[in-house]
């Protein structure tokens, strides 16, 4: 479209986009305002499940606000988990047993596996191709099997507590998970062959769907966004948290910017995530799975206390205020998903529709982490 | 030109290998669980609802009445009462009302309890016409199970 003509505004149409749009994966609305099929303005409506996380965290114990944490980013549960145990950890000056970090890091890992299976099925069947998503979701079972086995649950995991983890990993479970990194090694080279090659796909990220440096650090994007637009920015590697700086692995980072790199800086991703799985596999020390000087009452000392890690979608900050009472005095969320997708209204400026939902299906948005 | 006519060739060549992929599949074995014809495994540390553990020395259930479990819950769900038998020195549990409606499923109330009087239920079919039918009298049952 020609950037310098623009209809005047009455002659635009306006397209609400969701908020019960499948494309949108949930509850998320943008209100479009259409010349045709182009684009002139997007606006994201947020709020629509917006469920008070933090207020609800000033009126309850420390401890009861863990299975809230899970329910931000439902698809990577665990790395929401792990920061607010790492935060309240941080705060009352616990050390974490050796066995219960390599724990943490290979169900979190895990979990990210199972959340790139989910945006990938959805993201190509925004694309229109349906039969992936049976394929990943296969893959997402046989990840859940796993985790359901040492957590209980599927979804919202619940699973590290104060100190360490509740339930101990057996051999079934790293048999299991060993078998699963090969396999999932051989799926990978499949969907390459199936998907990646495939000329629908390429003809519809590559060159589309910029999302430039600048534009990432003005809206503060994180994760894939970010990567995939040549800042080689992971948590797990700029500030190293739990015991990520033992193992050895890459962040990947493309330059191109556009919607595919986006899509490869996420496969590229599976990949690493299996590496450390099996270093952590390799290398885990037998002993005790919970610091025996966690307090029965937690309050952690006045203060102001921060932690940070990368989810799969990108870099999750939790930010506690203690009055060093059994109830934390603020507690602030600092989700991926709301900086990038802010990011949107701006790149979309002059697409065609059907682009725009490839770009947006390239944020790998979770909604209820957006408007928590 | 040369380069148009090998786009499509390769275009084409990679939606015809992604159809032999996708063929393949279908001779390999199925992969889902033919629920309800096949009953899922559910794992010894699934979550499900909380239970009260049957205690064979007392042919009933552990709960002391201290209330651990109540004040833990995030949701509020648990609701207890204890009264004082005559002649017995502590509390004997009469109410444990359980609003599964509003249960996180979290677990803490079972790793709160002193006595480990709770556990979970493997319970997943669980679906209903009225919400009056998962407020669960747990004392009832246990006193159902065989
Ligand atoms: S599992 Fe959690 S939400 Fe449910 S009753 Fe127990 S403490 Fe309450
Ligand atoms: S914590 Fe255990 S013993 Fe205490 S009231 Fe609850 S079930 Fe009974």
């Amino acid at each position: 479209m020609n950037a310098e003509y623009q209809l005047p505004e009455d002659e635009c149409f306006v397209l609400n986009l969701g908020p019960q749009h499948p494309s949108t994966h949930g509850v998320a609305r943008i209100k479009l305002t259409l010349d045709g099929e182009y684009i002139c303005k997007a606006e994201p409506v947020l709020g629509y499940i917006h469920r008070m996380h933090e207020k609800m965290a000033e009126n309850r114990t420390w401890p009861q606000f863990f299975p809230n944490t899970g329910r931000l980013d439902y698809l990577h549960a665990l790395a929401y988990n792990q920061n607010y145990a790492c935060l309240v950890e941080r705060a009352l000056a616990i050390e974490v047993p050796e066995r219960a970090e390599y724990i943490r890091v290979i169900t979190t890992e895990l979990n990210r596996i199972a959340s790139h299976m989910v945006w990938y099925g959805a993201f190509v069947l925004d694309l229109g191709g349906f039969t992936p998503l049976l394929y990943t979701f296969d893959d997402r079972e046989q990840i859940l099997d796993l985790l359901e086995s040492v957590t209980g649950s599927r979804l919202t995991f619940s699973y590290f507590r104060f100190g360490g983890v509740p339930n101990d990993i057996d051999d079934d479970f790293i048999a299991g998970t060993k078998t699963f990194i090969s396999r999932m090694r051989e799926r990978i080279k499949m969907y390459h062959a199936l998907i990646t090659k495939n000329v629908i796909l390429i003809n519809r990220l590559k060159d589309i769907g910029f999302i430039p440096a600048e534009m990432c650090r003005k809206y503060g994007a994180s994760g894939p966004v970010a990567r995939g637009a040549g800042i080689d920015y992971d948590v797990r590697r700029n500030e190293p948290y739990s015991i990520y700086d033992r193992f050895e692995f890459e962040i990947p980072v493309y330059h191109e910017a556009d919607s595919m790199a986006r899509y490869m800086v996420r496969m590229d991703e599976i990949l690493q995530s299996l590496r450390i799985i099996e270093q952590a596999i390799a290398t885990l020390p037998a002993g005790p799975i919970m610091a025996d000087k966690v307090p029965k009452l937690i309050r952690p000392p006045k203060g102001d206390y921060y932690h940070a890690v990368e989810t799969a979608r990108g870099r999750l900050g939790m930010r506690a205020v203690s009055d060093g009472s059994a109830i934390p005095w603020r507690l602030k969320l600092r989700t991926p998903c709301f900086s990038n997708m802010l990011i949107f209204g701006e790149a979309c400026r002059g697409m065609l529709l059907a682009d725009a939902v490839a770009l947006f299906g390239s944020l790998d948005l979770v909604i209820p982490d957006v408007d928590k | 030109m040369a380069a148009y006519i090998k786009s499509i060739l390769v275009g084409t060549w990679s939606l015809i290998a992604g159809l032999a992929i996708t063929l393949r599949f279908v001779f390999k074995p199925v992969v889902t669980c033919q629920y309800p014809h096949a009953v899922p495994k559910i794992p010894d540390r699934y979550r499900g609802h909380i239970d009260f553990v049957y205690d064979p020395a007392t042919c009933s259930h552990k709960c002391i009445v201290c209330g651990m479990c109540q004040k833990t819950c995030p949701s509020g769900c648990i609701s207890l009462e204890g009264e004082k038998l005559e002649g017995a020195k502590k509390k004997t549990l009469s109410v444990y009302q359980l609003n599964f409606t509003t249960c996180s499923l979290c677990g803490l109330c079972v790793e709160a309890c002193p006595t480990g009087a709770l556990t979970f239920s493997k319970e997943y079919n669980l679906a209903g016409f009225d919400e009056k039918e998962y407020h669960f009298d747990l004392i009832k049952r246990l006193q159902e199970r065989p």
